[in-house]
């Protein structure tokens, strides 16, 4: 039984997570760094403890500091919600070791599906398909070019610990393939403090969709449908919405059965992703596992009336799921457009001082903040600062008020992609359903 | 000649030393801000006389990153 929660994040996820907290009576405990003085997650918990200077390295990285004010306030467990130490398993580790519950799978799951190279070899074990690519790590760009001629260009040079786009190139040509090869193994080993990279065969116009799981304790594991989440840019995402306007009920189903086969193969518990790119055909193909909550768990909840943390929190107590697929059925139509603080045009960040900020309100509206008016943005952290989520009762419903909600929200003093979320909407190709992970690239003009 | 910072960040590498000849264009430092790296550039060629900023200092917009001469 969870009594008290630490909630070791910040912005929007540490707000959401304290709704559900305080809709099932949970105190919470909350963290900042110096920057994040002001930030809302700071005034809606039961307690706040200031971590350290803005650096994330010195605030929401340091777990041995996350973990003592945990015990020193006596909670009975961490949320990580998602970035930061989320899918790191030593923390998962430490926690675990402290005695106290971490809100997420076992620190050797997560360990496991952070190493993209392990986690392929683990799908295909469980029989789930994975892109055409190299067994394990490719040792020099001799061996990656050898490599690539046999499965012919494009590939996808990618770094084993990666994340977010990070480590990750395509590349054309044989000429590109040695620099992109060392510039992505130096920076991997820089950053990840793992240099190992591995190949694959780039899927042409692909669509990135993928499944929401939960699984308990007492083996019982189900899918929420799925969420596509094609429209990105620099790999990250902007726009997603469940379910995918492109996949058949055929494959929706066989997609949500591997995810399930997946979870199960892993005695994986708690919350987590199965992430696919989807060719032309629909054939689909394993790209990773994200062993926490997601940005877009909204859209999941707002189709299947399911409280995705309230879950998260139940499973952790080692309540059983109580809920059977069979009871689970896709209601309607959502779409999440992220708020990014950032130019709409060249998508280089914004930080800054924000005047005005008024979230559009309404029955079928609902925000996810982190900012208000009169609030400084900084330079620290990711520049989302909140998520416009709309549920319609089909797709052209939700495009509908979600175009009319972001001509009503108003952000002063800094620049947002509010106009670009709007060109995506309003584009044709968009509302033809057409949302390829190529989509800004070939249409933002 | 002056290289500003274009947005709030932190010096997140110096491409050149003091001393070294830049070319117009040339990147000078890459500043971190939100998660992203920006390149700045000199706006013309020259020799770098003196830096204002070491490495992981944060700056905010406009501030003088080096001085080129």
């Amino acid at each position: 039984m969870i009594n008290k929660l630490m909630i070791a994040n910040r912005g929007e996820i540490a707000v959401r997570i304290i709704c559900t907290c305080k809709k099932l009576n949970i105190r919470t405990v909350s963290v900042y760094s110096e920057a994040d003085k002001y930030a809302p997650h700071v005034e809606m918990a039961d307690e706040s403890y200031l971590i350290g200077p803005p650096r994330v390295q010195e605030s929401y990285l340091n777990a041995e500091k996350i973990i003592e004010i945990a015990k020193e306030t006596k909670a009975d467990a961490i949320h990580p919600g998602y970035g930061f130490l989320s899918e790191n398993a030593g923390f998962a580790e430490q926690c675990e070791q402290a005695g106290l519950v971490f809100i997420g799978p076992k620190s050797s799951v997560i360990q496991k599906m952070g190493s993209k190279i392990e986690a392929r070899r683990a799908m295909q074990t469980a029989g789930v398909p994975v892109v055409p690519g190299t067994d394990g790590a490719v040792a020099t760009a001799e061996d990656a070019a050898s490599y690539a001629s046999q499965i012919g260009y494009p590939v996808m040079v990618k770094a084993s610990a990666g994340g977010g786009g990070i480590g990750m190139q395509v590349v054309q040509t044989e000429a590109e393939l040695k620099e992109a090869f060392v510039n992505n193994t130096k920076r991997a080993q820089s950053l990840f403090g793992d240099g190992a990279m591995f190949m694959e065969k780039k899927i042409e116009n692909a669509r990135h969709i993928e499944v929401q799981v939960l699984a308990d304790h007492h083996g019982n594991v189900v899918h929420l449908f799925e969420r596509e989440c094609s429209i990105q840019r620099r790999n990250q995402k902007v726009i997603e919405e469940a379910p995918s306007p492109f996949i058949s009920e055929e494959t929706r189903q066989e997609m949500g059965e591997k995810a399930v086969q997946a979870a199960k193969a892993l005695a994986y518990t708690n919350a987590g992703t199965i992430e696919f790119l989807v060719d032309e055909q629909e054939n689909f193909y394993f790209l990773e596992m994200n062993t926490r909550i997601q940005v877009e768990h909204p859209i999941t909840e707002e189709i299947t009336g399911v409280d995705i943390v309230e879950k998260q929190l139940e499973i952790a107590s080692g309540k059983p799921l109580q809920l059977s697929q069979d009871e689970l059925f896709i209601n309607g139509h959502a779409i999440e457009a992220r708020i990014y603080a950032e130019d709409p045009k060249t998508f280089f960040p914004s930080p800054g001082h924000i005047d005005v900020f008024q979230p559009p309100e309404g029955e079928y509206i609902r925000n996810e903040v982190a900012v208000r008016s009169n609030y400084d943005v900084t330079p620290f952290y990711d520049p989302m600062i909140a998520k416009l989520v709309v549920h319609g009762k089909s797709r052209e419903v939700a495009i509908s008020l979600l175009k009319q909600a972001l001509e009503q929200y108003k952000v002063t003093g800094i620049k947002t992609n509010i106009p670009m979320l709007l060109r995506v909407v309003e584009h044709e190709q968009f509302q033809a359903g057409n949302t390829t992970t190529s989509f800004l690239e070939l249409y933002h003009g | 000649m002056e290289v500003k910072a274009t947005m709030a960040g932190s010096v997140w590498k110096m491409t050149v030393a003091q001393g070294d000849s830049v070319e117009e264009g040339q990147d000078v430092v890459i500043l971190e801000s939100m998660k992203m790296e920006i390149p700045i550039a000199a706006e013309q060629s020259g020799t770098v006389k003196e830096f204002k900023v070491q490495e992981g200092d944060f700056v905010n917009e406009g501030d003088v990153i080096a001085v080129i001469e």
